[in-house]
């Protein structure tokens, strides 16, 4: 199985360091889940991995750009276009053509549901179908890497189901697969997780190796919680102790939770 | 309230490009309307030609400007009437006085309109008989005629720098520039491909715009028309260029018509299209001198109305190709690098050696 990624890489913007030492494997055959909070530097890192900001020290190990499928922040569509029209510009920019073209068109129209829309503007369609047709639009040429920034950000739940389906499709089908991403339920889904934090690794691995490894123990707050390692889920307070979990309970019960508590531990030892 | 003001001021400071028109435009007005808008010709340019230019010229009132050096080095006084005409052509003065003739012609050069209105009225003050007056290349003084032929060069300029800018800023502003980034597309092809139709879509406009002044104005078209075509393209290649740079400087397409406004105020009032560049003090009009507009007019009404050729116009067509060069050149690098960071080829490169 091979691999792509990046190796010890630092990006800077002038004095700004965005992303320092981060190393990353991006796997055929598997969704990697970048999350983090603001400023954490997802966007950089897909960024740096598309090829569009340079590496300020170690390596981008990543294929030449007719293999990459990149679905930026923004969507990436061209509002002016149609929805066919967008496929039609992509399609040429990546070399498909004819026969190929028309059957990849047919089916990405049918996967994301945008048959019905072929004539209607890109800037016209509702922010799912919109990130449907970016979706579409990176995958238009079959690419081995997929970079997906944030995708479903902003989009209905119903759409999300829709582009998680095409995702795990795609990866199903043996793209590597990259993808930038604010909800946590929807990064428990990939095969692996890289929480970033102040443009550093803070934890990576599956779902299930994170949540494992955080440091010290989420549980179920009692009384008055203490605000500063405390954070509300639904009418539920959990909070965060450095302590080891006993009697070999979980760390965490998912990776929500294990985010909080990684962040919170490395604010705590950064104190 | 108070709150909503100081926002609003907090808001101005850190938008620098609004403040540079709050603070730039007002003192540029002034300056402008106080020293350069000026209608009122108060040296023209003038060479005498033929035997007796000394006594012709003692004979003009102290309006003309007579360049004795230059017609000492081309020896004006043993130049006929055809020098006068190719003098008057060639641009070398505004106003060129043939002795040979009885009494003596003064060719003025319609194309300079204020300048040609002032000397016919000084003429008109000599004594009857004392010259005979010839507006040459626009007899009526239409200032139609003078107009058009700038005209074109100011719509070029509009869609070269605004419409242009506006253009790519929107693949900008809307996230696309960051996926053509992405794609397999080589940076000259996505920076031609941006601005070949801005280029085509410009040329026609010059076409149509020059036709429509030729038809409804009667704007003659006495020069050479490849030539007026190869100064439009050099000449487009600098204000696209000036788009493009305008485009890598700004983040919204309000930023950049900002921007290309104050780029095109300049243009529209110092370049000699609506007031004179010799009317204005030498401390503005150094000023029109780096404008390309300025360049263009001069070409522009020089081969339409003049009939001038390279031979007189290659100062103008000069200025213009370096222009064009170096600005798009500058532009072209900028927008690359925002396409492709330097070092992305060299890690791609390495990558796909070791796949």
């Amino acid at each position: 199985m091979s691999a792509w990624g990046a190796r010890e890489l630092t990006v800077t913007y002038g004095d700004t360091v965005a992303l320092s030492s981060v190393s990353v494997d991006v796997r055929e055959g598997e969704v990697l889940a970048v999350v983090g909070g603001d400023g954490a530097g997802k966007t950089t890192l897909l960024r740096a991995l598309a090829g569009a900001v340079p590496a300020s020290a170690g390596a981008v190990d990543a294929p030449s750009l007719s293999s990459i499928g990149f679905m930026p922040t923004a969507a990436g569509v061209w509002r002016d276009l149609s929805v066919d029209q967008n496929i039609d510009f992509v399609a040429s920019a990546q070399g498909v053509t004819g026969a190929t073209l028309a059957e990849r068109r047919e089916q990405l129209l049918a996967d994301t549901g945008l048959e019905g829309a072929t004539k209607r503007l890109a800037g016209q369609l509702s922010g799912g179908m919109r990130q449907k047709l970016a979706f579409a639009l990176a995958m238009i040429h079959r690419p081995p890497m997929l970079i997906l920034d944030e995708p479903s950000t902003g989009v209905d739940p119903v759409s999300r189901v829709d582009l998680w389906r095409m995702i795990s499709q795609a990866a199903v089908d043996g793209a590597a697969i990259i993808m930038a991403t604010t909800y946590l339920d929807e990064a428990e889904r990939a095969s692996r997780v890289l929480v970033l934090d102040g443009g550093e690794v803070l934890l990576a691995g599956t779902p299930a190796d994170v949540m494992a490894n955080v440091p010290g123990h989420v549980a179920d707050a009692v009384g008055t919680p203490d605000r500063a390692r405390s954070w509300r889920r639904g009418s539920q307070f959990k909070t965060w102790s450095p302590d080891e979990p006993t009697d070999g309970a979980a760390r965490a019960d998912d990776l929500e939770d294990a985010v909080i508590a990684a962040t919170l531990a490395k604010e705590t030892s950064n104190a | 309230m108070k709150a909503m003001i100081q926002k609003e001021f907090r808001e101005l400071r850190r938008d620098k490009r609004t403040m540079a028109m709050l603070i730039a435009l007002p003192i540029l007005l002034l300056v402008i309307f106080g020293y350069a808008a000026n209608f009122t010709i108060d040296d023209i340019s003038t060479r005498v030609v033929g035997p007796g230019s000394e006594q012709v010229t003692a004979q003009l009132p102290d309006l003309f400007e007579v360049d004795a050096d230059a017609a000492a080095a081309d020896d004006d006084a043993d130049g006929d009437t055809q020098t006068a005409l190719d003098l008057v052509r060639d641009n070398k003065a505004d106003v060129v006085i043939d002795t040979t003739t009885t009494p003596p012609t003064a060719y003025l050069d319609g194309s300079s309109l204020f300048s040609a209105q002032t000397a016919k009225g000084a003429l008109a003050q000599m004594p009857d008989g004392a010259v005979t007056i010839d507006v040459l290349y626009n007899p009526d003084l239409t200032t139609a005629w003078v107009m058009v032929p700038a005209l074109i060069g100011l719509i070029l300029t509009f869609i070269g720098t605004i419409i242009t800018s506006i253009g790519l800023v929107r693949e900008r502003q809307n996230g696309t520039l960051e996926q053509l980034a992405v794609m397999p597309l080589k940076p000259s092809d996505v920076i031609v491909g941006k601005i070949a139709p801005y280029f085509i879509l410009a040329a026609l406009d010059m076409i149509i715009v020059t036709l429509l002044g030729v038809w409804i104005f009667d704007v003659p078209f006495n020069g050479n028309v490849a030539l007026f075509g190869v100064g439009g393209a050099i000449f487009l290649f600098v204000v696209l260029g000036l788009g493009v740079l305008i485009s890598t400087a700004s983040q919204t397409q309000a930023q950049a018509i900002q921007v290309a406004m104050m780029i095109l105020l300049p243009q529209i009032l110092l370049s000699g299209f609506i007031f004179p560049l010799s009317a204005m003090p030498a401390a503005i009009s150094w000023i029109g001198y780096i404008l390309p507009l300025t360049y263009w007019v001069n070409i522009s009404q020089g081969i339409l109305l003049r009939g001038a050729d390279l031979a007189s116009l290659w100062p103008s067509f000069a200025v213009l190709a370096v222009m064009a060069v170096v600005i798009f050149t500058a532009a072209v690098l900028r927008f690359r690098r925002d396409l492709a960071p330097s070092s992305r080829r060299k890690s791609q490169k390495s990558s796909k050696a070791g796949k």
